[in-house]
This record gives structure tokens, sequence and C-alpha cells, in this order.
């Protein structure tokens, strides 16, 4: 399988008043063809940041070094007007809040619209006939009214598939879905999810798919990243990490999520808060909070290896995790 | 949006009472009348003088009286211009005022705004430092003491400019009072723009507006432009009252012909009819003016629009 997206020691940097503090370190992984990559990790973990300095997004205190490479172009080493041309036509974003991300005064049509005479030079009447048609397709009903319609006409459920829609606009290699149903209730988070899946089939995009939601993982994910500080700290694919996790960091938030099949089991929530990027534990930053800690773990931090099958995880710990052996 | 319109128009009617109800009895309290001079007037004359503008009456029949004779066009006369009726004062005076005025508010305008986004994008850059101190004279200097320096400075020293005076037609004579009248609005309007550009440029919207690849310029000028204008627009009601009653200080200082030169004589010498009509015509401009700032407004923020 041909890889479409390479990133290779993504650090983000803030710098703030005073000092610097890192929201993203040595971050590296392939995305194939077609594949969907949950990333996961609780709030604070760099998930988003990460993929927003990919997509030069970041705030203006925000500085991203590394590789990206997009079709053999590395996306971090372009100026901003190069980059446009890639952004919104092979790779493109879908954010959290949909309430917030389209822009309240102008109409949708012409949100969309103005993505294809940007990237396939189409006149502003084909354009809007084409946003219309892809309105249609991510299932808006009288998608031409819509189309003429403003955001906040719409509810958050049909304005997150405007959003799809928009980012679908000129099939794209890559699609980065940042928390997408978050904000939506539940009924219209498993369509929007159904969504997903046959939209990306169609469509052959590769969707890096940022959720805290484990069961959004099972549903859609091929493969799964897990961050904890920053820091990739486990990936394979989904089967093997759900089953057989390696890092007690996955294997926590796989036993403090709920399963419907298992109700009889107890949830054990992960301990302790996520730790703050200026004030970093020494040796591996998972180690206060974690079930399996060694005393090395204090001092020195684990790299991330490879544990046989596409799999890699960044632990002392190689025995295999046990809940018995998490609740002493 | 024409509902909105109409109901605007309604809302504005008990506004237009209200102040020409306070700024009438306001007048009369004031102490002073019009024929208090150097020399007290004989009791009889004065009583003839009170007698023949009415103002022996009731003073609830006079008010009765102005208002009715104001809808119907009339200011009545000037107390201390004789022989003049206000509204012919008016007509003389106000074309010139609000020329200056409009002239001095739109182009602060104009400046304002784009003096703000260029600060806003260079935020915390020398462009940025420029502007706050330009804001800073602006906001501090009252406008006597501005007009002043600059007419010192380009009318006497440097000579590039006319100090004062109006010869109908000499633009370059409106430059140093439109200057004076502008620069306050302008640096208002410019730590407005500034302040909402940057959380607008902050706003999600902005930032999938940058993920489409649509480019800084389009980003500023069709998705950022529109949002960031909302609380300028808002201000710029307020702002034009206050640059409106600016005018009839600079007229005097530079000796134009606009309604401020009678406006501060009638004041000083309470003729009550020519302040108050001038009140009058002032405050109903404003209202006509806030009134399409408000249509702006809704035009700009189609949620105001349909509510
Ligand atoms: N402009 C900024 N300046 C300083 N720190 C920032 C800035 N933006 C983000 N951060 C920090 O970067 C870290 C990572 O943030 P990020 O948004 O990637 O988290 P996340 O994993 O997406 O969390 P969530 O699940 O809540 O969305 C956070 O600790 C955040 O405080
Ligand atoms: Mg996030």
């Amino acid at each position: 399988m041909a890889n479409v997206l390479e990133v290779k020691d993504l650090n983000v940097t803030f710098s703030l008043h005073d000092g610097d503090v890192s929201a993203v370190r040595d971050l590296s992984f392939v995305l194939g063809q077609g594949e969907t990559l949950a990333v996961v990790g609780e709030s604070g973990s760099g998930k988003s940041q990460a993929f927003l300095a990919i997509m030069g997004l970041l705030a203006r205190n925000g500085r991203a070094t590394g590789k990206a490479v997009l079709g053999g172009t590395d996306l971090l080493a372009l100026s901003p007007t190069e980059l446009d041309r890639h952004r919104g036509l092979d790779i493109a974003m879908i954010f959290q809040d949909p309430m917030t991300s389209l822009n309240p005064s102008l109409k949708i049509g012409r949100q969309l619209a103005e993505v294809l005479v940007r990237h396939r030079g189409q006149s502003d009447s084909a354009a809007w006939r084409h946003a219309t048609e892809m309105l249609d397709r991510v299932g808006i009903p009288e998608a031409a009214r819509r189309a003429d319609s403003y955001p906040h006409e719409l509810s958050g459920g049909m304005r997150q598939r405007v959003m799809i829609a928009m980012a679908l606009l000129c099939e794209p290699k890559v699609l980065i879905a940042d928390e997408p149903t978050t904000a939506l209730d539940v009924t219209v988070q498993a369509q929007m999810l159904e969504l997903f899946k046959t939209l990306t089939d169609d469509f052959g995009a590769a969707l890096v798919l940022i959720t805290h939601d484990l069961g959004v993982v099972a549903g859609l994910a091929d493969r799964m990243m897990v961050m904890y500080a920053g820091r990739a700290v486990e990936s394979g694919s989904v089967d093997d990490l759900f089953y057989a996790p390696n890092h007690p960091y996955t294997f926590g938030l796989l036993h403090s999520t709920p399963h419907v099949e298992d109700s009889g089991q107890r949830l054990r929530p992960i301990l302790g808060l996520p730790p703050s990027l200026e004030h970093l534990p020494t040796g591996c930053a998972f180690h206060p909070r974690c079930a399996f800690v060694m005393p090395e773990c204090r001092t020195a931090r684990p790299e991330l290896t490879h544990r046989g099958g596409g799999r890699h995880a960044a632990c002392f710990y190689e025995g295999e995790l046990k809940e018995k052996e998490a609740a002493e | 949006m024409f509902n909105y319109a109409t109901r605007r128009v309604l809302s504005a009617l008990p506004i237009a009472i209200i102040a020409v109800t306070v700024c009438f009895f306001i007048l009369r309290l004031a102490p002073g009348g019009p024929f208090d001079g150097e020399r007290a007037l004989p009791p009889l004359v004065l009583q003839n003088l009170r007698a023949h503008y009415n103002l022996d009456q009731p003073i609830w029949i006079q008010y009765f009286n102005y208002v009715w004779r104001m809808i119907q066009g009339d200011f009545g006369p000037s107390m201390v211009m004789e022989g003049f009726e206000v509204s012919e004062l008016l007509a003389i005076g106000l074309p010139f005022t609000l020329m200056l005025g409009m002239t001095a508010f739109i182009v602060a305008t104009i400046i304002g705004v784009i003096a703000g986004i260029i600060a806003a994008v260079n935020q915390n850059k020398w462009p940025d430092y420029v502007l706050v101190l330009a804001v800073m004279l602006g906001v501090i200097v009252p406008n006597f003491l501005m007009g002043a320096l600059l007419q010192l400075l380009f009318g006497v020293y440097l000579r590039w400019l006319p100090a004062g005076g109006w010869s109908g037609g000499n633009w370059l004579q409106l430059v140093l009072p439109v200057t004076v009248l502008a620069w306050p609005h302008a640096a208002r309007i410019s730590r407005l723009m500034r302040g909402s550009m940057i959380e607008t440029l902050g706003s999600n919207f902005i930032r999938t507006a940058m993920s489409k690849g649509i480019g800084e310029r389009l980003m500023l000028t069709r998705h950022a432009l529109k949002p960031a204008l909302i609380p300028v627009v808002s201000y710029l009601g307020p702002g034009l009252s206050y640059l409106l009653t600016g005018s009839l200080v600079v007229e005097s200082i530079f000796g134009l012909p606009g309604i401020g030169k009678y406006f501060i004589q009638a004041a000083l010498n309470r003729d009550y009819g020519l302040v108050l009509g001038t009140t009058v015509f002032y405050v109903m401009l404003i209202l006509v003016l806030n009134l399409l700032v408000d249509l702006v407004y809704a035009w700009l923020d189609p949620r105001v629009r349909f509510r």
C-alpha cells in the first residue's frame, strides 16, 4: 500500500512570555492510501496541534519543525502561498466545532464554491452548482435552498455535513477530521460516522480521525495512534491495540471506556491528571500515573520501538498487561 | 429587511419626542435669558419683548406651541439676531456644517478602518506602535488645541495650507479643519477595528478559511472584514454625534461659515429659538444617521436581519 502522507520528527513549539512549551514531540507516522488512522489521547496531548501544524494553521506563537511529506512535497518546507496550493486540494481538514467553524456572514454555497474557484478555476456559477451537488451528496435535504442560507439557519448536524462537503469538494488524498462528532448529539453522531465511512470509501481518501471516543475508533479505523503529553506512545492496528495493548496508557484508556457488551465489568479510570507541558515528569511522562511503573521509568524515557506486526510502543515493560496487576 | 427598517423607524419617533422635550426644558432651566445684556433693559421694554416672543405665557403652553410649529417645519424667530427666522439661519449655515462634518466622518472612518486592519495584521510590530501614538494624540489633545497647533504649524510657519477662512471652493482651506475633526474619530475607529480584527482573525471560521487555501488576501477581504466591522459600525452612530458637535467648535476656530458660529453665539446669548432649533435639528439628524448605521449593521450580520 502506497503512503500518501509521511510525517517525520514533527515538533510543535509555542513561545510564551516565560519560555517555550512543546506541544508535540518527535512525532513520526505514515498514512496509507485510503486508510483510516485514529489518533486518540487525553485532552492536551497534542492531537490537534500536530495536525494543525501539518496544515500550516498553528497560532501565531507556534512553530513546527520536521517533515510532512504529501505526494512528494514537504508541506512544512513550503511558504504560505505555496502551501495554499495544497490546502483544500490535496489535504483538507474538518474541525471540532461546526457551530463556529463556518463564517456567519457568508452564505453556505459561497463558502463551498470558493474552494472550487480557487483550486479548480471554476466560474462562480459552475462552482455554486457543484457545491450544491456536494451538499446533496452528504445528505443535506433541499441542497439548493441550503446553499442559499446562512450558517445560523442550520442545525449543528447539518453544519457538520456542510463542513464535510466543503472538505471533500476537491477529492483530497488526505482528510483530517478533528473530533468531528464531539459537539453533536448521539443520534446525529451515528449518522455522521456512517457518512464518513461511505464518503471516504467513495472518494478513496485517507482519513485521520482525531477522537476521544474509542467506540468511534472501533467502528471506523484501521489503525490507531495513541498520544500522551505530545508524543506517540503506541501505534498499530485497531484490533491489535484493542485486544492486546502494549502500553499501559492504551490499556488504561481501554479500561476506562464502557463497552456495551460487558456491562458487568467495572470501569477503571486512569488515576491522576495529564501532566502540564511546562513541568513534564522525568523519564517516561506517564510514570506517575502508571500501574506498571518500574524503577527505570522514573529516570529514562522509553523510545518508541517496533513490537512486531507493524506495532510500536514506547514502554520498558514488555510483559502482558493484565487487569489484576493493574489493580495492585 | 424591510420589516426591520420599519420597526427601527417607528422606534425612533418616541426618542425624538423625548429629546425635544428634554432640550426645551433644560434650556429654560439654565439661568439668564435672551434679553439680559450688559445693561438691564427698562422693565417695560423687557415686558414687551417677552410678550412679543410669547415668553410670558405658561411654559407648557410655550412647549406645545413650539412642538406644534416644529412639526410644521417652523422653528420660530431668532431672539437675538433680529429679523431672522431660525430656519433661515439653519438654511444658511447647515449645508456647510453638514458638508464639513460628513467629509470628516467619511475620511475618518475609512482611514480608521484601514489603519486598524494594518495594525491588527502587524500586531506588535512597528505599524502597530505608530498607530498607538497617533491614536493617543487624537484622543487626548482637545480639538481647540489641536486646531490651534495645526494652524500655527502648517498655516503660519510652514505656510503649506491656509490657516482658516472659507472663500467658497478652495478645498485646501478644508484640509486642516477636516483633519482636526477627523483625527479623534479615526483614532477611536482604528482602535476598535484593530481589536475586533484581532479577535476575528483568531476565530474558528478564519482557520477554516485558511484551511481551504484561499490565501491571506481573500481571507481578510471576504471572510474577516465583514464580521470585524460589526463592532465598528455600532460605534459609528455615537461617533458621528461626537464628531458633529465637535464641528461647532472647529468652525469657530477656523472661521468657517457653518451653523457653529451662530450656535455658539446663540448659546452664550440664550437665544432660545436658535439653540433649540439647532439642537433639535441635530437630534433628528443623528437619529436618521443612526438608523442608517443600524441598517448597515443588519446587512453585515445576517443574524440581526432575521430576528
Ligand atoms: N497558542 C498556544 N500557545 C501555547 N500553548 C498552546 C497553544 N495552542 C495549544 N497549546 C497547547 O498545546 C497543547 C496541545 O493542545 P492540543 O490542542 O493539540 O490538544 P488536544 O490533544 O487536541 O486536546 P483536545 O482533546 O482537548 O482537543 C495543550 O496543552 C495546549 O495548551
Ligand atoms: Mg483538539
